[in-house]
């Protein structure tokens, strides 16, 4: 194994810890460092500028995965409701959330909002808010209440933590968080452009590294990986597959299990764009440094939010930004992947699919749970997609895969230049579009 | 106020017909709304789809347009016995079969002609006024639907009671988004100015009835009560939920509809099924959740057979919590429609429907909550579990929980369902027991908030 392998196994293991630490031993071991407490988040998207500001630790919830057992949370909701929430019940009851000192719970869909009232009454001790994100994206309506909610909640923290939140603390926070996009929009990049450097599962866990890592800590070791990543492919590790570029969708808030990831990708795909862990990546350009901080990021969130089910689609343009993201990102076609009963994924899925049809853009679906076990059916529907588009579809001929192979080619040549010219991949184009 | 005249009358109708004059009064009510949509295009009048709870019916009203609700559409399908179809057909076409039937039956209907349930078409929309109050899938509904219309969408969105209350901000975002969103989307479609006085005038209107609504589903605290306030209170709501709000006909219907209800409560009567007259009363249960509409009569005889009455329901709350309070004020036209909206039930917060529904138990003198969980609205059902719980802690009374569907028959097991009833009635009758032999008979202590009076003299059919 070369020395740059070595380093980002290094790296990988210490995220897939991370991944593994439902007990958040990491947020005990820091609030013990620091003295400061921390607030969980469910997912999508919370504004973490404004938790980090207060000196607090943003924690992201995601669950319990396919690492506890759940006993005390079925027995709150009836078989028709979706994983997250009897998981984080059950982390809730049987304490593995203590290091936490408040919650919130970001609009997603209306599991998530009772799961907020659901909080209230177990855990009256701590404190709870669910966080309405406007539908309305006009900045004088939606942008004046989503401003004033944003001023609750930071009232709401300059309590708890006993200290004043001032706007220069705020741009302080806005920078950082800036800085930590613009790490994992390299990342995604790489992703894009050479995916078999950085595999789904790796960047996975790398961005998920963040739910519980400072956002300092966390672009620093994004940094690493990709540099590490890069240079491993360049000692010839981490060689070019013929395999099919896919963008996965429907997985913003419960998560597929690790193992399912990995399996997408060993059935012949490279995930070259998901929407897993999301909310890390929700607004697509750098968060304004000037004037009012608040203000500042109701703006970004308004015009400048990934779209997804969970948010208002006000245009005629249902499922464009979806087609927008594959041509993008070179996707060949898109895996739809949701958590069984998830409605806002699923009641938006016809609706991309038939965007889909229309952009001639070739899609499978699958539902999972967060605690699936069994893979192989997904690993037999995945590989054929994945065989379909490579062998037999229009894009599958011959001469495509040899183009493709070849556009790969470059683009991995592309990579090795800008990293020899001392260039972030990052500082692409494709970034700059991102954030018009 | 009915005076005695107008009872007496009110008995000799419904003793003479077999149908009370309110119950006619709603059926022309509703056919000649229908009317008005099938004639809506060669009338030139604008046809605006929307939901129940959080509906502008009185701004609807001033600018002279007519509503369709997609939810009673696809409730009247199922209980048409078409839902089972729709449903298949939208499942059929990509829709997952784990979600919202009340969705999946509408874009079944619209496949199949959207014929109304006087077997006319439905005219299509010319906007959709997406009200996005307590419930996420309103959202998702509306935006496929616009892909089968086209058609102006406009957004109301309401946000949620999280901290069980309504603040100033979310009373603003909401009068902001109705004045510079709502009221010009309607004055487009119309060609009209936004006339104040005129929905000031239908908000007069909807305080009156609603004053009747509330008297009527309050009458339930009588003993017997004298209504259903679930089954049967879903027809005391219809109008009050959806066209008629606002209108003389509204107004007309509720005050009709008191005057009956005051003559049953003189005249000592329970509630009438449609099997006729319900037998004594024998429970008294408030019910949390939608009703299943695909079995409707069959689910509510199962009550009726063991003179089960539900005295209050949290369902007959979804488009306004009335007994509360709330009256629409046409001094505040945009803010009252805005408190409307965010009042709502399924706009509650956990903890708030927790409070309201133990004050019902213990304002109806209810033995028990029961909560019929519906699988396709998890607005409704996610956390009823921790409501059951809650209530049965707080008041000592048994809690009850059945599983069905809103619209999809799949999900509706009669035998099941009843045999569920029927052991929780047994439940209460151990409960009963259980309390009797810790007073020592009749003699002891009162018995505790909320209980059944065991030994009231009204407490017809008690073990």
């Amino acid at each position: 194994m070369s020395t740059s392998e070595s380093e980002v196994k290094v790296i990988v293991e210490r995220c897939e810890a991370l991944y593994h630490d439902v007990d958040l031993q990491a947020v005990v071991d820091w609030k013990a460092r620091t003295g400061r407490a921390a607030i969980g988040f469910l997912p999508i998207y919370v504004p973490r500028e404004i938790i980090d500001a207060a000196g607090m630790l943003p924690v992201g919830m995601r669950g319990g995965g396919d690492q506890i057992e759940i006993i005390r949370g079925d027995a709150y909701f009836q078989s028709y409701i979706c994983q997250i929430p009897r998981s984080t019940i059950e982390l809730g009851l049987t304490g593995r959330l203590d290091a936490l000192d408040g919650v919130l719970f970001p609009s997603i869909c209306d599991v998530i909002r009772n799961l907020s009232g659901m909080w209230q009454l177990l855990f009256p001790e701590k404190y709870a808010r669910y966080l309405d994100v406007p539908q309305n994206f006009d900045s004088a309506v939606g942008g004046v209440f989503y401003r004033r909610e944003l001023e609750g909640l930071r009232d709401d923290l300059e309590k708890l933590g006993g200290r004043p939140i001032d706007a220069d603390a705020l741009r302080a926070s806005i920078v950082r968080y800036n800085a930590n996009r613009q790490a994992l929009e390299r990342l995604m990049t790489l992703r894009r452009e050479a995916p078999w450097t950085a595999p789904a599962d790796e960047s996975y866990l790398v961005i998920r590294a963040g739910d519980l890592l400072p956002v300092d800590e966390h672009t620093q070791l994004i940094d690493d990986y990709v540099a590490a990543a890069q240079r491993a492919h360049a000692e010839g590790a981490r060689p070019m597959r013929d395999r099919t570029p896919v963008v996965i969708s429907g997985a913003f808030c419960e998560q597929p299990p690790l193992p399912l990831i990995r399996t997408l990708e060993r059935a012949g795909c490279y995930v070259v764009w998901d929407d897993m862990t999301l909310g890390a990546r929700w607004l697509t350009a750098d968060v304004s440094t000037e004037g009012d901080p608040l203000l500042a990021l109701s703006e970004a969130f308004l015009h400048h939010s990934t779209p997804t089910a969970s948010v208002y689609e006000p245009g005629a343009h249902k499922g464009q930004p979806l087609c927008d993201q594959v041509r993008r990102c070179g996707a060949e076609g898109v895996i739809f992947a949701a958590p069984s009963f998830c409605d806002p994924a699923l009641l938006d899925q016809p609706m991309l699919q038939r965007a889909l049809d229309r952009a001639g853009i070739p899609w499978t679906a699958f539902k999972y749970a967060e605690n699936l076990g069994q893979f192989q059916v997904i690993r037999e529907q995945a590989g054929t997609f994945a065989d379909s588009i490579r062998l037999w579809s229009e894009q599958g001929t011959e001469q495509a895969s040899e183009q493709r192979s070849e556009r790969r080619h470059e683009q991995g040549k592309a990579l090795e230049s800008s990293r020899g010219n001392g260039e972030r991949p990052g500082a692409t184009s494709e970034q700059g579009s991102d954030h018009a | 106020m009915s005076d005695s005249s107008d009872t007496e009358k009110a008995v000799a109708a419904h003793a003479g017909s077999g149908k009370d004059d309110s119950m006619e009064k709603q059926k022309a009510m509703t056919a000649d709304h229908f009317r008005a949509l099938t004639r809506a295009r060669e009338e030139g009048k604008k046809v605006v789809y929307t939901f129940v709870p959080g509906n502008l019916t009185e701004l609807m009203h001033a600018f002279d347009v007519l509503p369709v609700y997609p939810e009673i559409n696809a409730l009247q399908s199922a209980m048409r016995q078409r839902s089972a179809q729709f449903i298949g057909e939208a499942e059929r076409s990509g829709h997952s079969e784990d979600v919202c039937t009340y969705v999946k039956c509408d874009l079944g209907m619209i496949k199949n002609g959207n014929i109304g349930p006087t077997g006319e078409k439905l005219p299509p929309p010319d906007l959709l006024l997406l009200s996005y109050t307590g419930c996420f899938t309103f959202m998702k509904w509306f935006e496929l639907l616009r892909q089968e219309y086209d058609c102006p969408v406009v957004m109301l969105h309401t946000p949620y009671q999280s901290e069980g209350r309504v603040t100033d901000n979310m009373r603003q975002y909401m009068v902001d988004q109705l004045r510079n969103e709502v009221i010009p989307a309607f004055e487009r479609l119309t060609g009209k100015t936004y006339d104040e006085d005129r929905l000031r005038e239908c908000l007069r209107k909807s305080a009156r009835a609603e004053d009747d609504m509330v008297a009527v589903l309050e009458s339930a605290k009588h003993r017997p009560s004298p209504i259903d306030a679930y089954f049967g209170g879903v027809y005391y709501i219809g109008p009050m939920f959806t066209a008629f709000r606002g209108t003389d006909a509204a107004v007309d219907y509720y005050s009709t509809l008191r005057r009956e209800i005051d003559a049953r409560v003189a005249q000592g009567l329970g509630p009438i099924t449609p099997e006729g007259e319900m037998g004594p009363e024998r429970y008294r249960l408030v019910v949390e959740g939608p009703p299943n509409w695909t079995s409707f009569r069959e689910f509510w005889r199962m009550f009726a057979e063991e003179g089960a009455v539900v005295v209050a329901s949290s369902y007959t709350k979804v488009g306004g919590v009335y007994d509360l309070g709330f009256r629409h004020d046409p001094e505040h036209p945009l803010e009252t429609l805005a408190d409307y909206c965010l009042g709502c039930y399924t706009n509650r917060s956990l903890p708030q429907r927790i409070d309201l529904l133990e004050q019902y138990m213990n304002d109806y003198s209810a033995d028990g909550l029961l909560i019929n969980s519906v699988k396709s609205c998890n607005s409704f059902s996610a956390g009823q579990l921790l409501i059951l719980r809650q209530i049965e802690a707080r008041t000592g009374l048994a809690g009850g929980f059945i599983e069905t569907d809103l619209v999809d028959p799949r999900y509706f097991s009669a035998a099941n369902v009843k045999n569920r009833i029927e052991s929780y009635l047994q439940m209460i009758d151990q409960k009963r027991q259980q309390r009797r032999q810790s007073l020592g008979g009749s003699g002891g202590s009162p018995p505790p908030p909320g209980s059944t009076p065991l030994f009231s003299p009204g407490a017809e059919g008690q073990p």
